[in-house]
Parts: structure tokens; sequence; C-alpha cells
């Protein structure tokens, strides 16, 4: 009972970090602050998602669903290093063909 | 006025000598690196295959002490010494504090992105500082954790140490660089 209320908050959580980051995609003005809530809201979405299903499959503790909540666990670790790593591959991308950032003042687009 | 000249290859780079080839032979990483690559990918092979009868366990480490001979010096490109432990240590402890950071500036670039007024909130600026991480691995935590936490993207880092960081706010421009490079140096033992 405590467990799947403990699941449901984190899923549930996760899943407002989820609409957090499209909504900010979709608000946000330029290709730069856009990828603040792409990146990062979709990262910790995904943490919460994944640990919640990884509580949720956990009990009864038997050694199978340890190993699970384990791989589970490593897909987590690498969303951790790849997403930072993607958008710091598409910021540099961005600087690199001369987009400028838009600044406070400028016109909204 | 313009004379007609064949079209010839630039001397400059046709004279140069050739840079001398390196020899053949192959950097091969320590016996202690190869230890660790070896535990650690025992470890995920274990994990990754839930059989623990003598079988896959004999495939498991021949399949994994083959791997590490190819790759020992990709994953420790030094010998393993009681420093990799120390850093390996201080990450961890890291760790935590990183998450917790995390957490917050997510929750306040989930209020700026559900705001009305978000708007009037928001002034995108590229924030320039030198960092003092002389660690090249603590360089590249630093600028990892500074994409990680929401808020706040490196885009350039140079070899003079020049972090070119996006921020969206103000509040997350404030933050940097500040106490995530001293918890980094910390973790490095540059204190």
């Amino acid at each position: 009972m405590v467990i799947a209320l403990i699941v449901i908050v984190c899923v549930v959580a996760g899943l407002v970090f989820f609409a957090g980051g499209t909504l900010g995609l979709l608000r946000f003005p330029d290709f730069y602050s856009r990828l603040h809530p792409a990146g990062k809201l979709d990262t910790m979405g995904a943490l919460l998602v994944i640990l919640g299903l990884a509580i949720h499959q956990l009990f009864p503790v038997t050694l199978g669903s340890a190993l699970t909540g384990l791989k589970l666990i490593l897909i987590v670790v690498f969303v951790f290093l790849a997403s930072p790593t993607a958008t710091h591959a598409i910021v540099d991308a961005g600087f690199r063909a001369g987009l400028e950032p838009w600044k406070k003042g400028d016109p909204w687009r | 006025m313009r004379r007609h000249l064949p079209i010839m290859a630039p001397d400059d780079s046709s004279e140069e000598p050739k840079p001398e080839k390196p020899p053949l032979q192959k950097k091969k990483g320590s016996a202690s690196a190869y230890g660790a690559t070896f535990i650690i990918m025992l470890g995920l092979w274990c994990v990754l295959s839930g059989k623990f009868d003598p079988f896959h366990l004999v495939l498991g480490v021949l399949s994994c002490a083959l791997v590490s001979y190819f790759s020992a010096d990709l994953l420790f490109a030094a010998p393993v010494t009681g420093r990799t432990f120390r850093i390996g240590f201080g990450f961890v402890r890291y760790l935590p504090w990183l998450l917790y950071e995390i957490l917050l500036s997510a929750l306040h670039l989930l209020y700026l992105s559900f705001h009305p007024r978000m708007p009037e909130l928001i002034d995108p600026q590229v924030l320039q500082f030198r960092t003092r991480l002389k660690d090249e691995l603590a360089q590249v935590t630093f600028a990892n954790s500074i994409t990680l936490t929401p808020g706040t993207i490196t885009i350039y880092v140079d070899f003079h140490r020049d972090f070119s960081v996006h921020a969206i706010d103000r509040v997350t421009r404030d933050a940097l660089p500040g106490e995530m490079e001293r918890r980094v140096a910390r973790a490095f033992g540059e204190e």
C-alpha cells in the first residue's frame, strides 16, 4: 500500500516534469533556451518514472526483481551521461553555425 | 594584369617532410588498469545476464578477459592507484549533492515553463568565467554537471580553462561557478 503510493507519486511527478519539458520546449523564445527544458526536464522526468518502475517491480524482493531493478538504474545512469552530451553537441553546433542567442528585449519570435 | 600560370600545388605543403610514423607497438594499459576493467565488466555481465550457473559464468569470464585485454587503456588511461580510489570515493560523495541540485533547479525551470508571464522572467545570457580546476577529468565533470543542472548549458571550454555557459535567467546565472566548482575541486582532491 505504502509502496504503491510511493510509486504513484514518483511516476506522476515524472509525468509533470515531462509535461513541463514539452511546454517549455514550445514556449521558450529561441533555439538555446528551448534546449533547457528539452534536455533537462526530460532527464528529470525519466529519472522519476524509471525510479518508480524500479520500486514497483522490486517487491516481493527476489534475485530476479533485484537484477531488473539494477538494469533500470543502469538505464538512468546512461540517460544522465548521454543527455548533457547530446545537449552540448546541439548547442555547440548552433554557436559554430553563428546563431545569435535571444536576449531580453529582442523581438519575440 | 594577371599572367596565366599553370595550376600548381602549393609548395610549402609538398616540400615539408612527412611526419614520422609512430612506432607500431600498441600502448597497453597497466596490469592494475586491466584488472579494474575486468572487475567492472564482470560485474556488469552478472547484472545483465542474471544467470549464475558455471556455463554462463565461464562464458562471462572469458569474454570479459578478452574485452578488457583489448580496451584496458581506454577506461583507465593511467595505472590504477590509491588516487583513483580517492577520486572515485570523492565522486560518489559529490553525487548526492549534484542530484539534489538538479532537483532544485529542475523545479525552478518547471516553474518558469508553466509561468504565464515567463517572457518577463527569463533573461538568457552567455556567461564566461575561468575555472581553477586543473585536472582534465575534473573539468569534464564540472562541465557535465553544469549541463546536467537545468537552466545552464556549457557551450565551450577552451584550453585556457575558459568556460562559456548559456544561462536561462539571473538565478541560475548567479549560482556559477561558486559552490559547484568548489565541490568538484574537493572531489578531485584539488583543495
